[in-house]
């Protein structure tokens, strides 16, 4: 009976003063739902460049060259040559619990093709670069082993390559396209697989390895080998394996002075959602001001309402009501008030981040622990800041209250 | 019942300090209608806060029901205000937006009480003050004077206390009002209740069968009528 009659109390007192207590409620609720949805937008934000970084390929280790140096001028990270056709082999014949290796020689250049023509990254490569990469064929064939070793003008064109060369009408296959003036037949269309940053695999052209070394580029070194362990596991075991594979081929004793960098994808996805988790925080801490401005929306009128009621709390207290009453009772006025606004937020939130997501084409993520933890600190809200007006309430002396004019 | 020894109340303003008690000893049997009569600024109404249990005593002994109050904690004061003492107030002090039922229910709130009992003893309270059926579900702030009045006494009521102590229950109401509540609370006298009166009107003091009358802190006389 006590509970139910505290919740009794609350809803007449509350239904008594609409106006001001659904203005009060709106304070919660413009703070909760910012909280939802800046969170939801971090969210987002997080498993957008998480997905985006796993479409790159499934546990894939790169391995660039150091940077080159010309009179103490660094001309940056992946500038030198050091990597070598010899080098992959080597990793292929020692390593261990590798799935797939791939070496490339990316470098951009004019493409034309019947009039059109384009500039793109020209990406050459070997068969095992589609499983490393994630790429799925759409039409047509990758180039095989064999014709590596015959250095074939062949190419296999990224989705967006193949609109921009040939447009969404012609059929590619079996057309020619020029690279540096070195004619290359077209065998096969990629699948469309979205962006990922700066190089997307989409807009790409792919062509054997050994066709980029000796029509395009003219030497024998490679700028980036991509393996692919088998399981996320080995991941680490495999980058130290290929480390050290390096550096013993390359003669060097000392790791920090390596002339190549290792780096895999889990690390990316680590910094990345470390950077993603701050934003996310920072998103949060801004809505969370709001909030805190509401819940001093609450104290306000909850202080207001203990002026405004001191007789009937004098009298109240008269008639036998216990100050663990009264004080449960202003409580529970302020905590239904935070409560309420934060079920309403939640609903709000959840709308606006799909506003979002619908019309600023952001990614967001409603998680169901930005809900709980929206709940929650409404609910702490509710609890901190009618706290100190429920204790002035029930500490009035009756005779005093009593007579409050 | 009641049984006063020596009771004062001294209030501390800064340095000053203002008798409004002077020992002051007396007894009330059961059963009995007494009226407290003094004028303004003679301690009656420091005394009907302490027999009211919303104030104790500076010193002296306040037994009720053979219970000694002047000792207990705020909580024990207000489990005896709610058991044992039905007030009466001069300004009525009902719940303005609630109904009249609710109202009259109000100190069995927090009880474990059942909501069938409460309107029970509310309907049996009201009866009992002479309200008319058919007003329960009124809002309080659409009845008149006496009828405010009534629902206030029955509020007292509802507990069945020991003493309903009333405090100018007439001081806002016109003289036929006046008469029409005070006749209820000697019905209610006449039915068993022991009845406080708190006035410093003669003539409403004079329904009562005793009159203590107080001034400056101390009883001037004690008689019975």
């Amino acid at each position: 009976m006590i509970y139910k009659d505290i919740l009794q109390e609350t809803f007449a007192s509350l239904s008594a003063n609409k106006v001001r207590s659904s203005l009060t409620i709106l304070g919660i609720v413009i703070g909760i739902a910012s909280v939802i949805t800046m969170i939801s937008i971090g969210q987002g934000a997080q498993s957008s460049i998480q997905s985006s970084i796993e479409a790159i390929g499934s546990n894939l280790i790169i391995v660039r060259p150091g940077a080159q140096r010309s009179g103490g001028v660094s001309g940056g990270q992946g500038s030198a040559q050091t990597l070598t056709q010899e080098d992959v082999s080597a990793i292929q014949i020692e390593g261990e619990n590798i799935l797939a290796i791939a070496p490339d020689v990316t470098r951009r250049y004019q493409i034309t093709a019947k009039g059109n023509n384009t500039n793109t990254s020209v990406i050459g490569t070997a068969p095992d670069y589609l499983t490393v990469r994630n790429i799925k064929m759409d039409t047509g064939a990758f180039f095989t082993a064999s014709q590596i070793k015959s250095s074939a003008k062949v190419a296999v064109l990224g989705a967006t390559a193949k609109s921009d060369l040939f447009g969404n009408d012609t059929e590619p296959i079996g057309q020619f396209i020029r690279i540096k003036n070195v004619e290359f037949q077209v065998i096969g269309v990629a699948q469309a697989k979205g962006g990922s940053g700066f190089s997307n695999p989409d807009e790409s052209v792919y062509i054997p390895i050994t066709s980029a070394q000796h029509f395009l580029s003219g030497d024998n070194y490679v700028n980036t080998i991509s393996i692919a362990s088998v399981n996320q596991d080995v991941m680490t075991a495999v980058q130290e394996q290929v480390t050290q594979i390096l550096l013993h081929r390359h003669n060097i004793t000392e790791p920090a002075s390596a002339d190549f960098n290792i780096i895999n994808q889990n690390d990316i996805i680590a910094t990345a959602s470390n950077i993603t988790g701050t934003f996310t925080i920072l998103l949060a801490s801004i809505a969370g001001i709001s909030l805190l401005v509401g819940g001093i929306g609450i104290m306000n009128m909850m202080l207001t309402t203990v002026t405004e009621r001191t007789r009937e709390i004098g009298l109240r207290k008269a008639v036998g009501v216990k100050r663990l009453y009264i004080n449960l009772q202003f409580l529970s006025e302020a905590v239904a008030l935070t409560f309420f606004g934060g079920l309403v937020g939640i609903l709000l939130g959840w709308l606006a981040s799909l506003a979002v997501s619908r019309f600023a084409g952001l990614v967001t993520q409603v998680s169901l622990s930005s809900i709980l933890l929206a709940f929650g600190v409404s609910a702490a809200v509710g609890i901190a800041f009618g706290f100190y007006p429920a204790r002035r309430a029930a500490n009035l002396s009756p005779i005093e209250a009593l007579r409050y004019e | 019942m009641i049984k006063c020894e020596k009771l004062s109340k001294i209030y501390l303003n800064g340095d000053v300090e203002t008798v409004a008690l002077k020992e002051v000893s007396f007894q009330i049997e059961k059963g009995e209608f007494v009226s407290i009569i003094g004028p303004s600024g003679s301690g009656k109404s420091t005394l009907m806060h302490i027999l009211g249990a919303l104030d104790t005593p500076t010193s002296g002994q306040y037994f009720l029901d053979g219970k000694e109050v002047s000792k207990l904690s705020d909580d024990e004061l207000s489990e005896l205000r709610r058991d044992k003492i039905g007030f009466v107030f001069q300004s009525f002090n009902l719940l303005p937006r609630a109904t009249v039922l609710r109202n009259v229910m109000l100190p069995l709130l927090y009880t474990d009480t059942t909501g069938k009992e409460r309107e029970q003893r509310a309907r049996e309270a009201l009866f009992s003050a002479g309200m008319e059926e058919g007003k329960l579900y009124n809002l309080s702030n659409q009845l008149s004077g006496g009828q405010i009045q009534r629902v206030a006494i029955a509020r007292a009521l509802i507990n069945n206390p020991a003493i309903i102590l009333a405090d100018e229950p007439t001081g806002n109401l016109d003289t036929k009002t006046s008469q029409v509540v005070m006749e209820t609370l000697r019905e209610l006298n006449l039915a068993g209740h022991t009845i406080i009166l708190i006035t410093h009107e003669i003539d409403i003091a004079k329904y009562a069968r005793r009159i203590i009358s107080i001034r400056d802190g101390a009883i001037e006389s004690d008689a019975t009528i």
